[in-house]
């Protein structure tokens, strides 16, 4: 399949790049209402062409010079990277040190290789519905806390169209942050640590911080399926032995091989330490393991939104997080379904339609998408921009009217 | 700041109220005019003092009661400002209070003129301030905190009754050994979170909506926060007018002096450059690497890749002891190719970031060589990763079976391991260095990789001395105790302008123990 897709992706990107990516909403939303001056253009992003070719510090003055340029170019792989002091575009031009990124929105990746040494139904780039609940895991802990803890309200969470989820925090605040900021926000919700010299790599002790509390409740309702049954974690020796190796000498002396499954999960130690043995080995097993970098670095690129996967050929569409449960990466769209989608007849309706539509900047769009699976994301997305917009206005008004008040 | 003859009396210095708390951000530079000698001789003191701090910081705990004692002794020594009982009214008559805060200001200052011109410097420079201004805030009394607040216009919030009591629980859980008395005492003050930055990363205090509920003992870190950023900015601005300041020859030997002194080698410069082949990369890693290089070295050669994290500190560790860009090209390359990459791919992806670590991509800096505080406090190892420092970030049960796996003693292996156990990871590095050579006592101080490396090759090919200006750092004040001193060689600048007493000071300062 992925030797079928990459064959076909030049004959099929032009297709989708002219008739579907959602180049209104997009631009809508890369523009954040226009409230700073030259925001859209000043905005890095990196295409990755045939051929692995990979082109940094594109920009464009307008929605029009996007479109023409994709269009052009057909990327395989389109990339968001940081609002800088000058159009990136003109680098060259600006004098050295003066050339700053200035703004991202704060990113998260979350990769399912970071997960290997925990899930026993694949590795590597592979994935599938039963190690998939890792990432509804993730996404639910990381949603919270970015909402609840931190006071972040524009969360997009995308599907990366292969093995991972990205989030795009995208409020003012988080666009402004600094790096040593995101990376304080990625340590504050980091708890699994650790590389292959690591066997245990999560270590609890009191007191237990209120974040943690939250995390673990969301990895409680979890566990059971994803571990003891999907993964069947104490159904081999070798399994057995990694979870054994994550239990601390004087619990083990009590029990017995046997009895370890009873010991762990349900024992309440009874001595003056504090154990958190089976707490501990939940989260190794299944809290949200992050890329610290990716989300420290102002400058770092991101690959966007409705780019398709070139391996996979699916489109990286938002993740509505209320039907989170029902999410499932392989009933995401890819670029040949939906191109094919388009070549349908229309019917009569559809035709009366896109002749009634007419693009808000004067041109005639037959919003082609809407006929095609790609509809519902790109009307989640639709939604969030909007949602953004009613707030900076709510925002615009509630400072006025305290001018007013002078 | 102007610099003449005579040195003035400050009692009717308009900067009275300036030194009105023993304790200052440094935000107003000195605007009097000081003597030569005073200039060289409050730099050197500081210096003494920052370096004190740094081998305090490197073989204690910071808060631990001996630090403190320790750390005190010396800022009395050297005569600086330290808790004081005496009241603020009556320090302008008091005229050693007042010289010892004089002093703490103008030395400062001069400092930031020795450090603001590189990145290393500007990061050793804000680190000791910084651990010296925890110290210092830490040893005031709660009022004297309170005033050290209000002065500085740190105005944050405090929480009402009412709230405190809907979150006693979390607030409770948030901070270590806080029990309902404590929160109840206590005020709590109501943060943004970028204001609380160190506090949030380590989850040591309570987050909602976007602020911090910070405990009034813990307020020394948003301080302390406030102060590095304070501090950063200030020396990009200082580096800027630097070029004045070194135009003038009465100071320039001395500020040279003073920046070269404690930092010793960054391997930028390679030495060596081709002097080592690639067929003795295998063999030199098992006798003179340190062993986050000899771990790298091995994960390569067995899966026949790295990643990200690996290949930079491998990578430009490789550059430090002499692999020319093209020697590390082919080295990489070879590997590379053994495993799942084919040669189209390695010359488009990781090519580029070879040459960009060599300096010829990109911004074109020259990437330094990875120290060993580097490698030990930053991106720390991840799922997947083999980069980071064995002894701060292995298993002890796996450090344990990795030594045993290269022949090390299981008495040599217990004392590596209590010293990690303590913290000490360079000193580990250092006992395994003595361990794996056959010596009792390494005479030099680890800080860095690349050292490891020529310390090692010095030993065992009979050592070909390279004169450098200034060698490797003295070796702090170990916790065994074992008094060793090494003089490093060293050849003091060239300028005759500095009285030859004060640079003698400085060199005797780095060879008494």
């Amino acid at each position: 399949a992925e030797t079928v897709t990459a064959a076909c992706l030049p004959e099929l990107l032009p297709l989708y790049y002219r008739r579907l990516f959602p180049f209104s909403q997009y631009h809508r939303w890369l523009s954040y209402g226009g409230v700073t001056k030259n925001y859209f253009q000043n905005r890095e992003f990196s295409f990755t062409l045939k051929d692995d070719i990979y082109v940094r510090y594109q920009s464009f003055s307008n929605q029009n010079e996007l479109e023409k340029e994709i269009q052009k170019m057909n990327p395989y792989k389109i990339d968001i990277g940081a609002v800088y002091s000058h159009r990136p575009n003109q680098h060259n031009t600006v004098k050295s040190g003066t050339f700053q990124a200035l703004e991202k929105e704060l990113v998260f990746d979350i990769d399912m290789t970071d997960y290997d040494d925990v899930r026993r139904c694949c590795s590597s780039a592979d994935i599938c519905t039963k190690c998939w609940i890792l990432m509804t895991i993730a996404i639910r802990i990381i949603d919270r806390a970015l909402r609840e803890d931190f006071g972040f309200r524009h969360l997009l969470w995308v599907y990366s169209g292969r093995r991972g989820v990205h989030c795009w925090v995208c409020d003012e605040a988080a666009r402004k942050l600094s790096v040593a900021a995101r990376s304080a926000v990625a340590e504050y919700l980091t708890l699994v640590k650790g590389g292959e010299e690591t066997v245990k790599k999560v270590q609890l002790s009191d007191p237990v911080h209120p974040f943690i509390k939250e995390s673990l409740a969301v990895v409680r309702r979890y566990f059971t399926d994803y571990a003891l049954v999907g993964q069947d974690i104490m159904g081999s020796k070798e399994s057995m032995d990694k979870v054994v190796a994550l239990v601390p000498d004087d619990i083990l002396a009590l029990c017995s091989f046997i009895l370890l499954y009873v010991c762990i999960f349900s024992y309440q130690a009874s001595s003056k330490k504090s154990y958190y043995t089976e707490e501990e080995i939940m989260l190794q097993y299944c809290y949200p393991r992050l890329d610290v970098n990716v989300s420290k670095g102002v400058n770092h690129l991101l690959k966007s939104p409705f780019s398709v996967h070139p391996k996979t050929g699916r489109i990286s569409v938002p993740i509505d997080l209320r039907e989170l449960g029902q999410f499932n990466p392989f009933d995401v769209p890819t670029i040949s379904l939906i191109c094919k989608e388009l070549d349908r007849p229309r019917t009569a309706e559809e035709e009366e339609a896109s002749v009634r539509e007419r693009d808000p900047d004067g041109g005639e769009i037959f919003s082609d998408y809407k006929r095609t699976s790609l509809a519902k994301y790109v009307k989640l997305f639709d939604q969030f921009v909007e949602e953004m917009e009613r707030s900076r206005k709510g925002e615009l008004l509630r400072r006025t009217d305290l001018q007013k008040d002078f | 700041m102007l610099f003449g003859g005579r040195k003035k009396k400050g009692v009717e210095n308009p900067q009275t109220e300036l030194y009105g708390h023993c304790l200052q951000l440094y935000t107003q530079p000195p605007l009097e005019n000081i003597s030569l000698v005073e200039f060289e001789q409050f730099a050197v003191d500081r210096m003494k003092l920052l370096k004190t701090v740094e081998n305090l910081g490197v073989t204690h705990i910071k808060t631990s009661e001996d630090y403190s004692k320790k750390l005190h002794a010396e800022i009395s020594s050297l005569n600086f400002p330290h808790r004081t009982e005496v009241s603020t009214f009556i320090v302008p008559a008091v005229a050693s209070e007042y010289e010892k805060r004089r002093k703490d200001h103008i030395s400062h200052f001069i400092l930031r003129l020795a450090y603001c011109q590189t990145e290393d410097l500007r990061r050793w420079f804000i680190q000791q301030e910084m651990d010296l201004f925890r110290h210092r805030f830490n040893d005031l009394s709660p009022k004297s905190k309170s005033d050290f607040l209000h002065r500085n216009s740190l105005q944050y919030e405090t929480i009402s009754v009412e709230e405190k009591k809907s979150l006693m629980e979390k607030l409770i859980n948030s901070s270590y050994a806080f029990s309902g008395c404590t929160v109840e005492e206590q005020d709590f003050y109501k943060v943004p979170f970028q204001d609380a930055l160190d506090l949030v990363r380590m989850r040591k205090v309570f987050v909602k909506d976007g602020f911090a509920y910070v405990p009034h003992q813990d307020i020394v870190t948003i301080v302390l926060n406030d102060y590095r950023t304070r501090l950063s900015k200030a020396l990009a601005l200082t580096a800027r007018s630097l070029p004045v300041v070194q135009s003038d020859e009465r100071l320039q030997p001395l500020l040279s002096h003073l920046s070269h002194a404690y930092v010793g080698q960054d391997y930028s410069i390679q030495k060596n450059i081709g002097k080592i082949s690639l067929e003795q990369i295998d063999s030199l890693s098992t006798k003179s690497f340190p062993p986050c290089m000899r771990q790298l070295h091995k994960a390569l050669r067995d899966s026949h890749h790295l990643r990200h994290g690996g290949r930079m500190q491998y990578g430009l560790f490789l550059k430090g002891i002499g692999l020319t860009l093209d020697q590390a090209l082919q080295f990489w390359r070879a590997e590379f190719l053994r495993g799942k990459v084919d040669a189209d791919k390695f010359d488009k992806a990781y090519a580029y970031s070879i040459r960009h670590m060599f300096g010829k991509e990109g911004k074109r800096t020259d990437y330094t060589p990875y120290s060993c505080m580097k490698v030990i406090l930053s991106n720390p190892p991840s799922q997947g990763d083999h980069h980071g420092c064995p002894f701060r970030h292995s298993d002890p049960e796996l450090l344990k079976q990795k030594l045993q796996s290269y022949k090390i003693s299981s008495g040599g292996i217990n004392q590596i391991l209590e010293l990690v156990k303590g913290m000490h990871y360079q000193l580990a590095c250092q006992k395994y260095f003595e361990l794996t050579h056959s010596i009792d006592d390494a005479g030099f101080s680890l800080n860095h990789p690349n050292q490891y490396f020529s310390e090692s090759q010095k030993l065992l090919t009979g050592g070909k001395e390279v004169k450098r200006e200034l060698d490797s750092p003295r070796r702090p004040h170990a916790a065994a105790g074992s008094e060793n001193s090494k003089a490093p060689p060293e050849t003091p600048s060239s300028s005759n302008r500095v009285p030859q007493e004060v640079m003698d000071d400085l060199d005797s300062f780095f060879q008494e123990e």
